[in-house]
């Protein structure tokens, strides 16, 4: 038997590959409704076919619908594409909360790029379930922010599975799990950092050794001469970083630490594709936009430690005036559910500064930029023509408080109908546990 | 009203009448009509084109058709929509500036090992000065139940707040207004499961009785010892005469029976705050007439007391006939203090998931005012009533409607938040360090 390929350290290792296929599907073709595509201007009375997994046609002009498709007339409803959270702890923090589901935060070493999210990740965490009834077709999961360095996130689809490999998104980049301040100094107060000019001084020392790491093996890599260097499974995380491979999301709060994190990206030569939770975010609006960094907020979240004390509700609309990127993230299962709600926030307070966000703007924080977050923003994120169909049929305009994600599609296969609590994903742990009929559309 | 179950706190609600009653001459001798809006009073029907008018605090009139007295200032409602104030039963407002890593707060008893502090006033901590009630006044919350912590078998007693400026004398609209019980996540050395917890708790009434014949013993050290002190007896006594809701976090439907056992044996005014499960028993807790206080934005089994989460609880608890207050419930959104304005978003939910829009109003508004016995002074749109009344921009509960007029006690305030400050500085960048 030949040696696996764990010998040597490669970029684009994969050694935990996607196992997902699409669920079965028929043609669907959804009309008569209002289409917010996150491409374009708002649809009026506006119809899309979904066939083999992707979007086939989207608009008014008439559609060539199949003999054999799936009619559905959305009168008085919306379409928009599928919602990505960028920041999710599902399966990793699965319901119920208790210590032995607890898996989010390898809390032993305030560097642990070695770790992946996907290791933790439950698949049969009943949250899951619950996030696609909230419109939610993609999922960053990602390590806790116990760490300077917490590990390798995971992008998984919004499906039932019995591994976590049946999960992920079919050729995702990986992204690196980053935190700035308070937690790392307060989980390692005893042992170090304590600080944050600890906290610096531990991102600078990791991506010293990483990329000494990285030159070694990139040598070794083109010239395959002599023994191999040793492999080592954080600083192979690291060097991916620093060849572009995986993305950066760093949680941070204050705007003085992202631009200090912003320095640090600039002196080892990588990008930060994401700032999370950045409260501040709107103090620094315009250097976000310059640098081309992502602002991932919470619409209203603050006060609850020091660095979160300036939380504002006006972030997401700040950052939208200023032209930096915003996303609508949760790190929370509850908040992940009603991400829809959470931008209506932010597009009501614009309106109390005099900033006006459109619909079609709005629906951008939720769907296009958390896919340009991930990389994926040629594949998901708004209802244009060979993109994957993943969308959500809404009971109504999806940012007042009483709609409801109605059908969701993953890959064209519908997975989720509250009109039909029957068909309605349970995971194994609620089998039993949880009352059948639950969830029901009353 | 009666308000004087024990000395301090009677005299303390007696000096806060008083003190009130100068104040709202002072502050609000002038006459306000609120005149064109969609009115919801919550007793009546919506009444259009409605005309709300404010004298010294109070409510005067209410209707369609009312006279506006010369030289009153005119508030024009004209395509908006006017509530009374919104009222939010189970928050810490004022009690802490920061929740987490920075130094002390005012929530919980100290006396933790006990579990049992029924003494602890959480009110008397309370920060009139507190920036948080900003925000919370601004999205059209007037009133506010200020609560110990659950840590707890019984973590103290919670007052009725209206969001005036202090000090806090003047902010007592009720206090002692409830006791608040735990059933859900004890911390204790003492308690260990649940047969222990409930023990524990009927040890304590019974307790209570006994001071209460035995009082002048007591005072002669001439009584058995009592499992508690002379001031936690004290603090039960309203609760043990009926007369003073026991508020109790309970989830698990098992421990909501529980908990309906007790109060029907002890003749306890049992509020379920909580109430994951309560839905699955619905016709007990309409039958014994218990309300509950209850969110609509968690459905996760996040522990397995919560197994049965759901965001129809609300919903189906009313149609079942089982008096509810709506209170947040969303998770880690710091729905106890810095996002209280999120209650009428949970309000919206519960709609969203069944309960019928006017019921929705009422959960916040008319039902906790009644539930903690202050429907006689706040919760509706009605002559003699307190003026905590709100101007929304339009539906209260959808997320872009805004709150564009808020009076308590008849006084309209329009301070800027911190929040707000924050925004206008950064408004354009670099800011300005000189403003606002």
């Amino acid at each position: 038997m030949l040696p696996g390929p764990g010998g040597t350290s490669v970029p684009f290792a994969d050694p935990f590959p996607s196992t997902y296929k699409p669920f079965a599907s028929r043609p669907t073709y959804i009309y008569n409704l209002t289409i917010l595509t996150a491409a374009g201007p708002t649809i009026q009375r506006g119809a899309v076919l979904l066939g083999n997994g992707t979007i086939r046609a989207v608009g008014t002009a008439p559609i060539d619908v199949p003999a054999d498709a799936v009619r559905i007339d959305g009168a008085g409803k919306y379409l928009t594409p599928g919602i990505i959270d960028v920041h999710s702890h599902l399966g990793v923090y699965a319901a119920p909360g208790v210590a032995a589901n607890s898996d989010g935060n390898e809390a032993t070493n305030p560097s642990t790029p070695y770790v992946w999210a996907e290791h933790s990740v439950w698949p049969q965490d009943p949250q899951f379930p619950r996030d696609l009834a909230g419109g939610v077709t993609t999922l960053q999961v990602l390590p806790g922010s116990a760490n300077l360095i917490g590990g390798r996130s995971v992008v998984l689809k919004v499906v039932p599975g019995r591994t976590v490999q049946e999960m992920k998104f079919p050729g995702a980049k990986y992204g690196l799990k980053m935190a700035c301040g308070e937690n790392p100094k307060r989980v390692y107060a005893q042992r170090g950092p304590s600080t944050r000019m600890g906290n610096v001084a531990g991102y600078r020392a990791a991506w010293i050794a990483a990329e000494q790491y990285r030159r070694r093996w990139d040598k070794w890599n083109a010239d395959h001469k002599g023994d191999p260097p040793a492999r080592d499974l954080g600083n192979e995380t690291l060097a991916e970083v620093l060849r572009g491979n995986i993305l950066v999301h760093n949680h941070c709060y204050r705007a003085d630490e992202m631009a200090q994190m912003i320095d640090i990206s600039h002196e080892f030569g990588y990008k930060i594709r994401a700032f999370h939770h950045a409260v501040e975010a709107y103090k620094i609006a315009d250097l976000l936009a310059k640098e081309g960094i992502g602002a991932a907020v919470w619409a209203d979240w603050g006060s609850f430690k020091m660095e979160a004390l300036d939380g504002i509700r006006g972030n997401m609309a700040l950052l939208f005036a200023a032209g930096a990127k915003v996303m609508v993230h949760s790190d929370d299962p509850s908040g992940s559910q009603r991400l829809n709600q959470e931008a209506a926030k932010g597009v009501a307070e614009g309106r109390k500064l005099g900033i006006n966000i459109s619909d079609d703007d709005a629906i951008k924080w939720l769907t296009i930029n958390p896919a340009w977050g991930l990389d994926l923003d040629s594949k998901i994120g708004s209802i244009e023509v060979g993109k994957d169909a993943d969308v959500v049929l809404w009971s109504g305009n999806p940012f007042s408080v009483y709609t409801k994600a109605e059908k969701v599609w993953i890959d064209g296969a519908m997975l989720f109908d509250r009109l039909d609590p029957s068909q309605r994903w349970r995971s194994d742990f609620e089998l039993g546990f949880v009352p059948a009929d639950r969830g029901g559309n009353r | 009203m009666i308000r004087r179950p024990f000395a301090h706190a009677g005299a303390a609600g007696a000096a806060s009448s008083l003190l009130a009653a100068l104040l709202a001459a002072h502050i609000s001798a002038q006459t306000v009509a609120i005149t064109g809006g969609r009115v919801f009073p919550v007793i009546g029907p919506p009444i259009e084109n409605g005309t709300v008018l404010i004298r010294d605090g109070k409510i005067m009139a209410v209707g369609a058709g009312v006279a506006i007295p010369a030289g009153a200032q005119r508030v024009d409602a004209s395509g908006k929509w006017v509530t009374p104030g919104l009222v939010d039963a189970d928050t810490q407002l004022g009690l802490f500036d920061v929740s987490g890593g920075a130094g002390p707060t005012d929530v919980a008893s100290g006396r933790r090992g006990d579990a049992i502090t029924p003494s602890f006033a959480v009110w008397e901590g309370v920060n009139p000065r507190s920036v948080y009630i900003g925000p919370a006044r601004q999205a059209g919350v007037t009133n506010v139940i200020t609560a110990p912590e659950n840590r707890g078998v019984v973590d103290g007693q919670a007052a009725m707040l209206d969001l005036v400026d202090g000090p806090v004398s003047d902010m007592l609209l009720k206090a002692p207004a409830a006791m608040l019980a735990n059933f859900d996540f004890p911390q204790s050395d003492r308690i260990g499961a649940r047969g222990e917890l409930f023990a524990r708790v009927r040890e304590l009434l019974d307790d209570t009785k006994a001071f209460m014949a035995h009082r002048a013993a007591f005072e002669r050290n001439q009584t058995r010892r009592y499992s508690v002190g002379r001031t936690d007896l004290e603090a039960m006594i309203p609760v043990v005469e009926g007369r003073m809701p026991l508020v109790l976090q309970a989830s698990r439907a098992s421990d909501i029976e529980a908990a309906l056992t007790l109060a029907r044996d002890y003749s306890l005014k049992l509020i379920i705050a909580g109430g994951a499960e309560a839905w699955m028993v619905a016709d007990k807790l309409a039958a014994a007439k218990v309300p509950v206080l209850i969110g609509a934005m968690n459905n996760i089994p996040t522990s397995f007391n919560t197994l049965g989460q759901r965001q129809e609880n609300a919903g189906l608890l009313r149609a079942a006939g089982v008096a509810i207050a709506i209170i947040g419930n969303n998770g880690d959104g710091d729905e106890e203090q810095f996002n209280i304005r999120n209650i009428r978003q949970e309000a919206g939910n519960a709609v969203a998931y069944g309960l019928p829009w006017a019921e929705a109003l009422r959960a916040i508004t008319l039902a906790p005012a009644e539930l903690f016995g202050v429907a006689d002074r706040i919760g509706t749109l009605q002559a003699g009533r307190q003026a905590n009344v709100v101007v929304w921009s339009g539906d209260p509960f959808e997320l872009s409607t805004t709150a564009d007029r808020v009076f308590v006690r008849g006084r309209e305030f329009t301070a800027p938040t911190r929040q707000d400050l924050l925004e206008q500085r950064y408004r354009t960048l670099p800011p300005s360090y000189e403003r606002p």
